[in-house]
């Protein structure tokens, strides 16, 4: 691939980029959030057409414009979870669209499962092709899409985030699989967060960074520290540092969590948080964090271990309990979970506390619509007309309103997943002072965030979850750099 | 249907038993137990009949034709609300040509005017992406509706003996005409679900469409050639409606919609796509017509027929549903 760009309108997410992928090679990408690793990709795909530059396979000139030129070329995606059918079986997902027929011209599903177990038999692995899909794990799941890619003649397979779901085990047999395909010839590009991976497993790297490529070499050249720095960049520390806030040296236990497990992903985490503390929760996708927010909120139910709230033991059943408790629980997915898109500001913000605003046994326009301006105005949402859908509004804006609805329950503990993901900086740093407010009034705060710096600038203290646990806890004063926390996150510093 | 797929140690019968997938199966179970308790108590008003068994099946055979192509369009996770006034239309329509033109412009003109309402039914869904729900709502009354009015209201009698015998009054031999245009539905929409691409397409479009339009599935065009098929049953129902009963009436198939869905939700097909299992729905549809024949023996008016049909439909729908 040379120079390409792609811009959306005006905005260019791709400025220039090269990337070789080379026959036999495994070839990681990286890059934070928001870099434009998922564009580049989804330009392989046929996603999105190229606004400029050149893709040549095998020295001949491409042009991918649908998903089928990307299939012709040899280019075939390994997606989490998007590309199989879940009620039908392993060998009908595998030649979907191009199904094997017998001399009649009707599907020969014998043939295909043949061929299916073939596919499987090269590989190594034992799937039963009649299987239907949705009675496997996830770790059959992928393995089924390689097997779909390699049916087709791939000669690159792209896997972003291959290991996210996958247990440890399941990941060592991933890796031999991408050894076996390397093997073969097959290239190889792989998208991954975890520098323990690309190192096990990838030849080369290439990382950007705001649409640039700022870094491409062999992996055997690099140490984790240079690749993370590389990733980082050098920040501008002006906007998110921390702040000192006092905090009550003797401020009572709010919340404790003793050995709590559940699930496949969640092993065994114990932490505390005092009132009008901020805890940072850090860690890699899939370390257990969001499984450790759905425990305290309610959702799930442990299967091991006690949380205990002012030192009493609690066992939340639905999300209902744990909000009388006074825990409330920000969503990772303001746009599915957080909020009703159709619905107006004002309804959106208004909907958990209904019974606050009835005069009688109905709706007090009046009562609905004061609290709607004091909100909008207390948390600064930027809204022309708070009666309009919240669809309208930015992302920035959009997660405003949700954390300013959860807040108005009056919360004791707000657990927040992820809450600046795909919001601008100016709205990031408003909403750090929301969250240091409410901290203050004595209230507690579980901070669940990738955004290393926004992390270090809200969290008195962080406790970096690894693979289920609640694993290393960080002092604010203990952390020196982004890059140290990166390493310790990343299980590569002492 | 499914068979226990990742039954590892098959020798453990416990575990096949518990793997068992009961709530895909429950209509065969629910069929065979209703079919046993009338046989104990209804065996002495002759349920048990030959005659008595394939009435069953003549009284079904317009159901069991619309719900073949029902579910295909369940399958793909759209519904068909108007394939009873399809019916009632193409009934009509054919009395009226066949009397006017004679037999094949008559059965012409009644495939003709389901094919054009499916296709005006697809059209939208696909093209305009308007919910299927509210298409085919509108389309129920607007058939009816256009049945009513062409006929002035009146019956449509059919003088043509020989249409008579081709759609539903005649038998081959021992055999009910009725039996063999259920076995040929059942028969082609089986193999079209099971042996064919196009089957595929429709489960894949229903299971997760996302996924389809990224294998390069035109997923519009499944959803209007399941629309478009589903018309074009129906209108061969009503031609069955009018044959078996002489007359075209815009009566004919009035609620069948209703009777119709019911029969594809029992048999295992899933309202939320991915899943259509034709077989189930032949054995829901007869269970349906089991159900009217042995209340009707047991000497219910249509009153009670109506409430205890409409207990048993609620429970055996609560017991197959997945999620």
């Amino acid at each position: 691939m040379r120079g390409i760009v792609k811009s959306f309108g005006p905005v260019e997410v791709l400025k220039s980029v090269d990337m070789d992928i080379v026959a036999g090679e495994v070839h990681a990408l990286a890059g934070e959030n928001g870099a434009g690793k998922s564009t580049l990709m989804k330009v392989l795909q046929g996603v999105h057409p190229i606004t400029s530059g050149t893709i040549e396979v095998a020295g001949q000139p491409v042009t991918i414009r649908t998903t089928a030129d990307a299939e012709r070329a040899g280019i075939g995606m390994v997606f989490q979870e998007f590309s199989l059918i879940p009620s039908m079986t392993v060998a009908q997902n595998i030649f979907l669209n191009r199904e094997v027929r017998s001399k009649s011209g009707l599907v020969d599903d014998r043939a295909a499962e043949q061929a299916a177990r073939e596919i499987f038999d090269g590989l190594g692995v034992t799937i039963d092709p009649k299987a239907r899909v949705e009675t496997l794990g996830t770790a059959y799941w992928q393995l089924v899409e390689i097997a779909k890619a390699l049916s087709k003649n791939a000669s690159v397979l792209v896997m972003d985030e291959p290991t996210a779901s996958l247990a440890k085990h399941e990941v060592e047999n991933l890796f031999q699989l991408i050894d076996k395909l390397k093997s073969r010839g097959i290239a190889i590009v792989y998208i991954s967060h975890r520098m323990d991976e690309i190192r096990r497993v990838a030849d080369r790297i290439t990382v950007l960074r705001d649409g640039r490529v700022v870094l491409a070499a062999g992996i055997a050249e690099l140490t984790a520290a240079e690749i993370i720095e590389a990733i980082i960049g050098r920040r501008l520390a002006s906007d998110l540092v921390y702040r000192d806030r006092q905090l009550p040296v003797d401020a009572p236990i709010l919340l404790e969590a003793t050995n709590i497990g559940s699930g496949r992903v969640l092993k065994s985490v114990s932490l505390t948080i005092r009132a009008g503390e901020i805890v940072g929760l850090a860690g890699l996708m899939g370390s257990g964090r969001t499984e450790f927010a759905r425990v305290v909120a309610g959702m799930d139910r442990p299967t091991q271990g006690t949380l205990s709230i002012d030192g009493k033991p609690v066992r939340f059943g639905t999300p209902i309990s744990a909000q009388r408790a006074g825990i409330a629980l920000i969503p990772e997915d303001r746009r599915d979970q957080g909020l009703v898109l159709d619905h107006s500001v004002s309804d959106n913000l208004t909907l958990p506390v209904l019974d606050r605003v009835k005069s009688g046994l109905f709706l007090s326009m009046t009562k609905l619509r004061e609290l709607t301006n004091q909100l909008v105005t207390r948390f600064d949402v930027k809204v022309a007309d708070p009666y309009a859908p919240v669809s309208r509004l930015s992302g920035g804006n959009q997660q405003k309103v949700v954390v300013a609805k959860w807040i108005n329950t009056r919360p004791r503990l707000l657990v927040m997943d992820e809450p600046t993901s795909g919001v601008d900086i100016g709205t990031k740093t408003e909403i750090l002072d929301i969250v240091r407010e409410f901290a203050s009034q004595g209230n507690a705060v579980l901070f669940i965030s990738s955004e290393l710096p926004e992390l270090l600038a809200v969290a008195d203290r962080i406790i970096v979850f690894r693979e289920g646990r609640s694993d290393r806890e960080l002092d604010r004063d203990d952390v020196a750099s982004e890059e140290q926390l990166q390493l310790i996150i990343q299980g590569e510093a002492a | 249907m499914s068979s226990p797929a990742t039954a590892t140690r098959p020798s453990l019968i416990t575990q096949a038993v518990t793997r068992f997938d009961w709530r895909s199966n429950v209509i065969y179970i629910a069929f065979v137990v209703v079919f046993i308790l009338f046989a104990i108590f209804l065996g002495s008003d002759g349920f048990l009949s030959a005659n008595n068994m394939l009435n069953i099946v003549r009284q079904t055979a317009t159901i069991s034709i619309m719900a073949v192509a029902m579910t295909f369009v369940i399958a793909t996770a759209e519904i068909d609300l108007s394939v009873g006034s399809i019916a009632g239309l193409a009934s009509v329509v054919t009395a009226m040509a066949t009397t006017q033109w004679g037999l094949v412009p008559g059965i012409l003109a009644g495939l003709l005017s389901g094919a054009a309402i499916g296709a005006i039914n697809g059209g939208l869904v696909a093209l305009l992406k308007v919910p299927s729900f509210l298409v085919t709502l509108g389309m129920l009354g607007l058939a009816a509706g256009l049945a009513q009015w062409i006929t002035a209201s009146a019956p449509q009698p059919i003088g043509n003996t020989l249409y008579v015998q081709i759609f539903g009054g005649g038998d081959f031999g021992p055999i009910p005409g009725l039996l063999v245009w259920t076995v040929v539905a059942v028969a082609i929409g089986w193999v079209a679900m099971n042996r064919t691409s196009f089957g595929r397409r429709v489960l894949a479009t229903g299971g997760n469409p996302t996924a389809a339009a990224y294998t390069g599935i035109r997923t519009a065009r499944i959803k209007f050639t399941v629309l478009l098929l589903s018309g074009i049953a129906a209108a061969i129902a009503g031609m069955l409606y009018a044959g078996r009963l002489e007359s075209g009436r815009f009566q004919w198939g009035q609620g069948d919609e209703l009777t119709v869905i019911a029969a594809v939700i029992l048999g295992g097909t899933s309202l939320f796509g991915g899943r259509g299992a034709i077989i189930g729905t032949l054995v829901g549809s007869l269970f349906m017509g089991l159900i009217n024949n042995g209340l009707i023996l047991a000497g219910l008016d249509v009153a009670q027929q109506s409430v205890v049909r409409g207990a048993i439909i609620i429970a055996a729908v609560a017991l197959s549903r997945k999620k």
